[in-house]
C-alpha cells in the first residue's frame, strides 16, 4: 500500500438536483448530499478545533504550574553532558543545538551503515532462497524465518549483553592485523595522510570522471553501431590502478597511527564502541531478512517466458540474469526496498535502549530530561523522522511515475 | 500377430531414490558441489556446539546455580522464573484469572480459524465487543468480589499478549473510520485523515511511546491521571491505527469498481453500500494484512520496556541483572525468542494459508 490512489474507487451520487424539477421536488437540506458533506466537514473542523484548543489550553497552564519554560531558547545553552561518540567536535561546553546536530549525525550514520549492510545481505539471501541447490535455499529459507520472527530490540540486547559485553576486558583484548577487539568495542590503527596523499585522492577522483565518461562513450557507440565495450572492466581498473600506482609512485604517503594499551584502555587508533556494532549487527541481520523476501517476491514476479525467451535466443543463464531478470525484478523491488529502509532508519532509535548515541537516545533523551521541555523536543524528533519519510515517499513516487513508462 | 510395447525400462539407479534426489538437488554441477560442502560444513560446525549447548550438555533441574554444572545451558535459571516470565509480579493467588482469560481468548480463535465451526460471525463480534469488557474485569478486579490487581503488577507474556491484543482491536475501528475517511470526496475529511495516517506512519514507535509518557499528562487538565499502561496503550492504540487504516484501505481498493457501482446503481445510501456490499467483501481481503500487522505489533510490543513497562523481555533483562544468575543471559535471551518466535512463526504461516485461500477472490487485483 504505497502512493496515494484514494479518490480512484468510487463515485457516489453527485447529488445534482434534476435541473428542470418543480422546485416543491427542491430535497431537505440534510437529505442533499453537498450541503450534507459540507456540514460534516464544518463540524469536524471544529470538533478538532476545539480537541486542539482544549490542548493546548492545558498544556499551557500545566508547564506554567510546573515552572517550564517554552521556546526555542533552550536550544542555544550550553548542554553540560559528555556524550560517548560523536562525528563532529563536541564537548560539555557545546549547546542543546550541537546535541541535536551529534544525535542527528550518529542516526544517519547507522542507518547509512545498516542499509548497506542489509542490502547486501538480503540480496544474497533472497538469491540463495530461490537456488535449486537444496542445502542453500533451505539454509536461507530457515535464516529468514528465524530472524524475520524474532523482536529487534531483543536481538539489539542479545548482541550488545549476551555477545559484546561478555568479551574480555582491554588487557586481554583479542589481537588481529594490528586491531584489537574486547569489551570496550573495536579498536583499529587509523590511516595518517602525509605529504603526498593529496595526488593519491586527485587520482581517485580523476579515474572516476575519466571512468564515466568512457561510460557514456561506450553507451553512445553501442546505440549506434551495436559494438560493446568492457565498460565495467575498464573502470575497474581505472578506479582502483590509477589511485594505487600514484600511491606507489609518490612512496607510500600514508601513516598508520596504532592503537597502545595504556593503563586500562587504548590509546590512539580509531574506536567502535559496541553500541555501534551491537545497533549495526541487530538492524542489518534483522532487515537483511526482509530484504530477502522482497528481493524472492521481485524474481518470482518476472514470468517464467522472459527467462524461456532469453535461453531461446541463446542467452548465458548470467547474461538472462543481468538483461532479463534484474532490470524487470527492480521495478518490483525498489518500492518495497525504500520502505525497508525507512524501516530500518526508525528502528535505529531502538538504539536508546543500549545507550548509542542517536538523535533520540540524546536529544529526546538526555537533553529532554535536563531541559524538561518535552514539547519542542519531541516535536523536532518527530519532524526529522516524518522529513525522512516525506522525502522517501516523494522518492518512491517519483521512481514509480518513472518505471511506469517504460512498462509494455 | 501382435505387436505388444514392452514395459519401459526403470530409469537408471543414479536418478532414483536417495541417490537421485542428492544428485538433483545437491550435487548437479561442480558450483553447486563446491556450495553444498561449503555451507553443509558452515551448517555442521555451527549446529552441532549450539545443539550440545542447548539439548545434551544442557541442566533442567535443580533451584540455583549450583545445579548449572555441565557446562551447556542452564535452564534451571529460566524454570525457576518461569512465572515471572508468563504472569511478571501478578500475584501469585490470582493467576488463574490471567489464565482464564487467555483460555477464553484462544477458545473463540481457535473457533474462528478452524474451517466448519458454526456461527462465526457471532463469536467475532462477542470477542470484539464483550471480551474486552470480561478480561479487563477479570485481570484488573476491583469488581464482583475480585480482588484489585494494580496495572503496575501486571507483566511476562501476559502484558505483551495484552499490550498486542488491546492495541489490535482498539485500532480496528479508528482505522476503518481512517481508511474511509481517506476515501472520501469530502477535501477536509480525506487531508485530515492523510495527515493523521501520514505522521503515525512517519515515526518511530519509540518516540510515539515517548510521547504519551512524557506529553500525554500535559494535555488533560491538572490532577486527571493515567496509569502508566494506559498511556502505553493509547499510544500504541493511536500509532496501530493508521496502519491497520493502511491494511483497510487496501482491501477496500481490492473491491472492483463494479461492486460501488452496482450499489450506487440499486439506490444504496453511502453506509449500506460498506457495511451491506463493499465491507463483507473487503474484509475478507484484509484478514491476512491484518495479521500480518498483528504480528509486527506483536513484536513491537517489546519496546515498551523503555518507558518502564515489564513485558516479557523487560522480565528476561530484569533477570539477567539478578547477581545470583549473572551469566546466563543467552539462555534467557534465547527463551524469550523462543516465545516470541512461536506465536510469529504460527501467525505468518496461518497469514500465509489464509492467502491461498481467499486467492480465489477478484481476479482482477491489479
Amino acid at each position: 500500500m504505497s502512493s496515494d490512489m484514494s479518490n480512484s474507487s468510487h463515485k457516489p451520487d453527485d447529488g445534482s438536483e434534476p435541473k428542470n424539477g418543480p422546485p416543491s421536488n427542491q430535497p431537505k437540506f440534510w437529505n442533499d448530499p453537498k450541503k450534507r458533506s459540507l456540514l460534516f466537514q464544518v463540524i469536524l473542523l471544529a470538533a478538532l478545533g476545539f480537541v486542539f484548543y482544549t490542548i493546548i489550553d492545558n498544556t499551557l497552564t500545566n508547564l506554567e504550574q510546573r515552572g517550564i519554560t517554552t521556546g526555542f531558547d533552550f536550544l542555544t545553552r550550553e548542554a553540560g553532558f559528555g556524550i560517548a561518540m560523536s562525528l563532529i567536535d563536541y564537548t560539555e561546553a557545546s549547546s542543546y543545538g550541537m546535541t541535536f546536530i551529534v544525535g542527528l549525525l550518529n542516526t544517519i550514520l547507522i542507518a547509512v551503515m545498516g542499509i548497506i549492510a542489509a542490502t547486501i545481505l538480503g540480496f544474497i539471501l533472497g538469491v540463495a532462497r530461490l537456488s535449486d541447490n537444496w542445502l542453500i535455499a533451505k539454509f536461507s529459507a530457515l535464516y529468514i524465518e528465524v530472524f524475520r520472527n524474532i523482536p529487534l530490540l531483543l536481538q539489539i540486547f542479545f548482541w550488545y549483553y549476551a555477545v559484546l559485553r561478555t568479551l574480555p576486558h582491554p588487557r586481554q583484548s583479542i589481537e588481529f592485523f594490528g586491531s584489537f577487539i574486547n569489551n570496550r568495542g573495536f579498536i583499529f590503527p587509523a590511516p595518517v595522510p602525509e605529504d603526498g596523499f593529496g595526488v593519491v585522492l586527485f587520482g581517485l577522483l580523476a579515474a572516476i570522471i575519466v571512468s564515466w565518461l568512457i561510460a557514456r562513450w561506450a553507451n553512445k557507440r553501442q546505440e549506434l553501431t551495436g559494438q560493446q565495450f568492457p565498460v565495467y572492466l575498464t573502470a575497474l581498473g581505472l578506479i582502483v590502478g590509477v589511485p594505487l600506482l600514484l600511491f606507489l609512485l609518490s612512496g607510500m604517503p600514508l601513516g598508520l597511527d596504532h592503537p597502545e594499551l595504556k593503563g586500562f584502555n587504548f590509546k590512539g587508533g580509531i574506536t567502535v564502541i559496541p553500541e555501534l556494532i551491537a545497533l549495526w549487527l541487530a538492524l542489518s541481520i534483522y532487515t537483511a531478512a526482509f530484504i530477502a523476501e522482497t528481493v524472492r517476491a521481485g524474481i518470482l514476479a518476472v514470468s517464467h517466458g522472459q527467462t524461456e525467451a532469453a535461453t531461446a535466443l541463446g542467452m548465458s543463464k548470467a547474461k538472462t540474469l543481468r538483461f532479463i531478470v534484474i532490470p524487470q525484478a527492480l521495478r518490483v523491488v525498489i518500492p518495497p526496498l525504500t520502505s525497508q529502509y525507512l524501516n530500518l532508519t526508525k528502528n535505529s532509535s531502538l538504539a536508546t535502549a543500549i545507550g548509542y548515541p542517536d538523535l533520540v537516545n540524546v536529544f529526546a533523551g538526555t537533553t529532554l530530561n535536563q531541559t524538561g521541555q518535552a514539547i519542542e523536543v519531541i516535536a523536532m524528533t518527530m519532524a526529522v523522522y516524518l522529513t525522512l519519510s516525506l522525502l522517501t515517499s516523494l522518492f518512491m513516487n517519483w521512481y514509480n511515475a518513472r518505471i511506469q513508462l517504460s512498462e509494455r | 500377430m501382435k505387436y505388444e510395447l514392452q514395459p519401459a525400462l526403470p530409469p537408471p539407479s543414479s536418478m532414483i531414490g536417495v541417490v537421485g534426489w542428492l544428485r538433483k538437488h545437491l550435487f548437479n554441477g561442480p558450483i553447486n558441489s563446491i556450495a553444498t560442502i561449503v555451507v553443509g560444513y558452515f551448517l555442521i560446525s555451527l549446529l552441532v556446539p549450539t545443539v550440545q549447548w542447548i539439548f545434551i550438555d544442557s541442566d533442567w533441574v535443580g533451584d540455583s546455580r549450583d545445579a548449572c554444572t555441565s557446562g551447556g545451558a542452564c535452564w534451571v535459571f529460566i524454570a525457576n522464573r518461569l512465572d515471572q516470565f508468563l504472569y511478571g509480579f501478578y500475584p501469585e493467588a490470582e493467576h488463574w484469572r490471567v489464565q482464564l482469560a487467555f483460555i477464553i481468548l484462544i477458545g473463540s480463535i481457535i473457533w474462528l480459524v478452524l474451517p466448519q465451526t458454526p456461527k462465526k460471525g457471532l463469536v467475532a463480534a462477542l470477542l470484539l465487543v464483550v471480551y474486552p469488557i470480561i478480561a479487563f474485569f477479570l485481570l484488573y478486579g476491583n469488581a464482583f468480589g475480585l480482588v484489585q490487581v494494580e496495572t503496575h503488577l501486571w507483566g511476562g507474556l501476559s502484558l505483551t499478549l495484552v499490550l498486542a491484543v488491546v492495541g489490535i482491536v482498539a485500532s480496528l475501528p479508528l482505522g476503518i473510520v481512517l481508511a474511509l475517511g481517506r476515501q472520501s470526496e469530502m477535501p477536509i475529511v480525506r487531508s485530515v485523515c492523510v495527515t493523521f495516517i501520514e505522521i503515525w506512519r512517519g515515526v518511530p514507535l519509540i518516540t510515539v511511546l515517548f510521547m504519551a509518557s512524557v506529553m500525554l499528562p500535559l494535555f488533560f487538565p491538572e490532577g486527571m491521571s493515567f496509569d502508566k499502561l494506559l498511556r502505553a496503550l493509547i499510544g500504541i492504540t493511536l500509532f496501530q491505527s493508521a496502519y491497520m487504516a493502511e491494511v483497510i484501505r487496501g482491501g477496500l481498493q481490492a473491491i472492483p469498481r463494479g461492486q460501488y457501482e452496482a450499489a450506487d446503481a440499486l439506490g444504496l445510501g453511502y453506509w449500506q453500500k460498506m457495511i451491506l456490499i463493499i465491507m463483507p467483501q473487503a474484509l475478507k481481503l484484509m484478514i491476512p494484512g491484518i495479521v500480518n500487522t498483528f504480528i509486527a505489533l506483536f513484536k513491537d510490543t517489546s519496546l515498551v520496556l523503555i518507558i518502564g513497562l515489564f513485558d516479557v523481555l523487560a522480565i528476561g533483562q530484569a533477570a539477567n541483572q539478578d547477581p545470583k544468575w549473572i551469566g546466563y543471559s543467552t539462555e534467557s535471551y534465547l527463551f524469550v525468542a523462543l516465545l516470541f518466535w512461536v506465536f510469529c512463526f504460527s501467525m505468518s504461516r496461518y497469514s500465509q494459508h489464509l492467502e491461498k485461500k481467499l486467492h480465489t477472490g477478484h481476479g482482477n487485483r491489479a
